[in-house]
């Protein structure tokens, strides 16, 4: 294959990347120097709170702003749903006020006067024969003959009910902006955002739309650390207009608004629910026959989205699905890592773990046996992977047909499962400015969520430089920089690190031209290596990285760096495996994690720390939302129960005892497809694989998740080992 | 009410509500932001800041019970020539972080331990940071970066 000029190095030559590079953000993090948005205090700045709607759906009668700008220290105040407004949500922003400090807000907010009409809601979906007319059908399609398929008197049959609920992002870092004027026409955001440059241009719109002139040039972005995002935070949101307009009646002044915890996780991010009644066949030999699922979800008043089952063995010869959407009133459904992946994973490798164990076979046999099923590209990856996961798990020696019956109420029992992303590079763009003192800095309109976005572009311009990684200044978090798209769908190290690639090969290039001359060869004869520029296989004739520069005299090199452009250097589709090794305690219904095996491919690794970082950490996610999450709604009062840490429970230190085992497909196979995307991919399994380890371990299936001493308890009382 | 209070080695005088809760005392008056503010409801840990060498969760302190105390947040925690503490050094070789939010908590409530117990095991760090909640790193690297710290603490204790 003919060499394309900015393709990745062989391997051998690839300095940095690939290798474990600490991340170049770490000490500005652990010394307290990193501000993140909620810790944005400007001069002035006012504090803004909002009054959100106690009704989970309700019309608004009416509005009285006014003793709330009365009040001693409020700067503004305005309603941001007029009267006649339907409110689809508790939790909902209805008015707001900018105050002087955070508790003169507070007190404002409480002297606004609102009537409610209040209106029918639903708030729970998982009885769907309940949800009445709130349900709508979302997709419906038949592949072969999935009923000669069920009705063959030799087929081995298994059914099923299984649900994963709603669950919200928390992050630790709650939703906002600190926005103020700089004069009428300009405005200056600090933004919890994933999407840096996507801000101005949302929120110019939003304001024209409400008549107030701002143009998106003259809106500055700035992001420089965010507290989590998970998919929750690439809109600027009602709350950012809104500070904007509390700013601009405050005569420009900055106005913090950040959502209180209780607000956060009511209305800011949603992850809709899955449930469904599944039925899979298979012959006497274990090879899956055929499909059926009916399944509905919720994702608020909007649509619930489609979880694509059967999950990666897309070509069973016969499938039937139907799919509802419920519309409810809990809030607006946001992207949660991995959109849709989780809930799949759980319906399909649920129903086939237990389809194996009617058909008294090795779970991992069974995938094994059937993993022609999933799309060819991904058939021999997932084959190596399954294999690696049970040799690092010990599979051969822990795992037992369904139901411990070691004696005892301690059962344990393993699980496996497996998922697939896309990750390509998504559209984006990078400044590459090489100066004749020899410093080099690379800027970028994208963000760091702490998945190591500018540890990667270091590492990629210095290897490409021939210089150590911490030679390179990386300049991004801001709109003023090129364009890039949004951290989301696992898209920012393929992108990253390609514009970074195309950017420092560029500018590599126009270096050797001003330098060749004093070398007496070509520009084409030179090679960067060592900080050193060099002839090609031949160190005697080389100038110092700096010596070389300052052949630039007075020019500074500047390129751009772009993506997608020209040779391949990134991909997309990704598989992994995982194994969940689980204690039950029978007699609490306490499910602990002994150990966690995680296998993945992403293509080419930049930095492999930073990449068993985000495995590490969808792992923990993955536990979280397998034994502890969920939106709790009530639909007595229609709103949620939990909407504070301490109920909505994420997984503690104590929670995980056991080891997290990780494991990176790399080498021949894998490197040469190039960069993909990591962030979602670990997050997709843990769910079935702690399902299915629970089962194994019980001897009956905890058709729900969490995985609470509840539903343990409760599935027990109807079976399992005992 | 007036308080004093000495933050970081150096002695502050402020008049204060006596609603005004310490996180926003030091992050608001005091300008220490690295002190984060999560859950605040004493659940998260990301406020967690040393008062008279003990970890306390600032979102549950008023300013007005920090009168007369003294203070250590994490921009407290480096040396004079900004020279990372080894707990601060820990966390970043050992890769204890992503986004970072919750880390300067994380390292206040580690120092808590390690003065109590300069030999901890893996089981005795676990049980000091239940108090502290992290949402993207997961905690295996943080439990390795305490134990680096650890050893690095106990290194230096010896040339001393």
């Amino acid at each position: 294959m003919a060499s394309c000029k900015y393709d990745w190095p062989a391997a051998g030559q690839r300095d940095a990347i690939g290798k474990s590079t600490d991340r170049i953000d770490g000490p500005a993090k652990v010394s307290g120097r990193a501000k993140y948005t909620y810790d944005i205090n400007r001069p002035g700045m006012l504090f803004g709170k909002m009054l959100t709607c106690p009704h989970a759906h309700a019309k608004i009668k009416s509005i009285d702003v006014s003793p709330a700008l009365k009040h001693p220290g409020v700067k503004a105040a305005l309603v941001i749903q007029d009267v006649g407004s339907e409110i689809q949500w508790a939790g909902d922003e209805i008015a707001a006020v900018a105050a002087v400090d955070e508790a003169t807000a507070e007190d404002a907010v409480r002297l606004i006067r609102v009537e409610y009409d209040v209106l029918p809601h639903l708030v729970r979906e998982e009885n769907l024969s309940k949800d009445g007319d709130r349900a709508k059908p979302a997709g419906e399609q038949k592949v072969g003959d999935p009923d000669k398929a069920f009705a063959d008197p030799e087929a081995v049959i298994s059914e099923g009910f299984y649900g994963i609920p709603v669950i919200t992002h928390c992050c630790l870092e709650t939703h906002g902006n600190v926005v103020e004027w700089r004069g009428a026409d300009s405005i200056l955001t600090h933004s919890s955002t994933q999407n840096v440059s996507g801000i101005p241009s949302q929120l110019g719109a939003a304001l024209r739309a409400k008549k107030i002139n701002v143009q998106d040039s003259n809106i500055e972005t700035i992001c420089q650390y965010i507290g989590g995002g998970f998919g929750s935070k690439f809109s600027i949101d009602r709350w950012g207009v809104v500070a904007a307009e509390l700013s601009k009646q405050a005569g420009g002044k900055p106005v913090k608004l950040m959502l209180d915890r209780d607000e956060d996780l009511e209305v800011a991010g949603a992850r809709p629910s899955y449930f469904g009644h599944v039925k899979v066949a298979a012959s006497k030999d274990g090879t899956l026959t055929a499909w059926s699922s009916e399944t509905w979800g919720t994702g608020g008043p909007g649509p619930s989205g489609v979880p694509p089952v059967p999950y990666i063995l897309t070509n069973i010869p016969n499938i039937y699905k139907k799919h509802t959407s419920v519309s409810t009133n809990i809030g607006p459904a946001r992207a949660w890592r991995a959109p849709n992946h989780p809930q799949a994973c759980l319906m399909t490798l649920a129903a086939l773990d237990d389809l194996a164990a009617k058909l008294a076979m090795d779970a991992m046999e069974f995938l094994q046996k059937n993993i022609h099923l999933a799309p060819s590209y991904l058939v021999n990856t997932y084959q190596q992977e399954l294999s690696k996961a049970a040799e690092l798990s010990e599979w051969s020696k822990y795992w037992h047909p369904r139901g411990d019956k070691t004696p005892g109420h301690l059962k344990r029992g393993l699980g496996v499962s497996l998922h697939t992303w896309g990750g390509r590079g998504h559209a984006g763009s990078c400044n590459v400015i090489v100066r004749p003192d020899g410093s080099v800095t690379v800027q970028s309109g994208t963000q760091d969520l702490g998945t190591g976005t500018r540890t990667v572009i270091a590492v990629v311009a210095a290897s490409t430089f021939g210089l150590p990684v911490d030679a390179i200044q990386v300049e991004i978090g801001d709109s003023r920089y090129p364009f890039d798209g949004a951290s989301g769908g696992s898209t920012t190290v393929g992108a990253a690190s390609a514009w970074t690639r195309r950017g420092s090969v560029d500018a590599l290039n126009e270096l050797f031209a001003a330098v060749a001359p004093s070398l007496g060869v070509q520009a084409n004869q030179l090679e960067a290596r060592d900080g050193r520029i060099q002839v090609q296989g031949n160190p005697s004739k080389s100038l110092s990285w700096k010596d070389a520069c300052a052949k630039l005299g007075a020019k500074t090199i500047h390129t751009v760096g772009k993506n997608p452009g020209p040779c391949n250097l990134g991909s997309v589709g990704v598989g992994g495996v995982q194994v969940a090794d689980v204690t039950v305690d029978t007699e609490t219904g306490k499910v602990k994690i002994n150990r966690l095996v995680a296998v993945q491919d992403c293509g080419l690794i930049i930095d492999k720390l930073t990449a068993e970082s985000q495995v590490y950490g969808g792992l923990i996610m993955g536990v979280c939302y397998s034994l502890f999450e969920e939106k709790v709604m009530d639909q007595t009062i229609g709103r949620m129960l939990n909407a504070n840490m301490e109920f909505y429970k994420l997984a503690g230190i104590g929670d995980i005892g056991g080891e997290l085992i990780v494991h990176m497909m790399t080498g021949p196979g894998y490197d040469e497809r190039g960069v993909i995307g990591l962030g979602e991919p670990p997050v997709i399994s843990p769910g079935a694989a702690i399902s299915n380890a629970v089962a194994n371990a019980i001897g009956v299936r905890v058709s729900q998740l969490p995985l609470t001493p509840r539903r343990v308890l409760a599935a027990l009382a109807k079976g399992g080992i005992a | 009410m007036k308080i004093r209070v000495k933050i970081n080695g150096v002695t502050r005088e402020d008049d204060v509500e006596p609603r005004l809760l310490l996180v926003h005392y030091l992050r608001e008056l005091a300008g220490l932001t690295g002190t984060h503010i999560g859950c605040e409801t004493s659940i998260c840990g990301a406020c967690t800041v040393l008062m008279n060498g003990a970890a306390v969760k600032s979102c549950t302190v008023l300013a007005v019970q920090a009168d007369g105390s003294e203070i250590t947040t994490i921009e407290g925690l480096s040396g004079r020539n900004g020279q990372l503490h080894p707990l601060q050094q820990g966390f970043w070789e050992e890769h204890g972080l992503q986004c970072g939010y919750c880390t300067p908590g994380m390292i206040l409530a580690a120092h808590q331990l390690l003065s109590r117990n300069p030999h901890p095991s893996r089981a005795e760090i676990r049980k000091a940071l239940e108090g502290n909640l992290c949402r993207c790193t997961g905690y295996q690297h943080i439990v390795k970066a305490v134990e680096w710290a650890a050893e690095k603490v106990r290194a230096q204790a010896e040339h001393a």
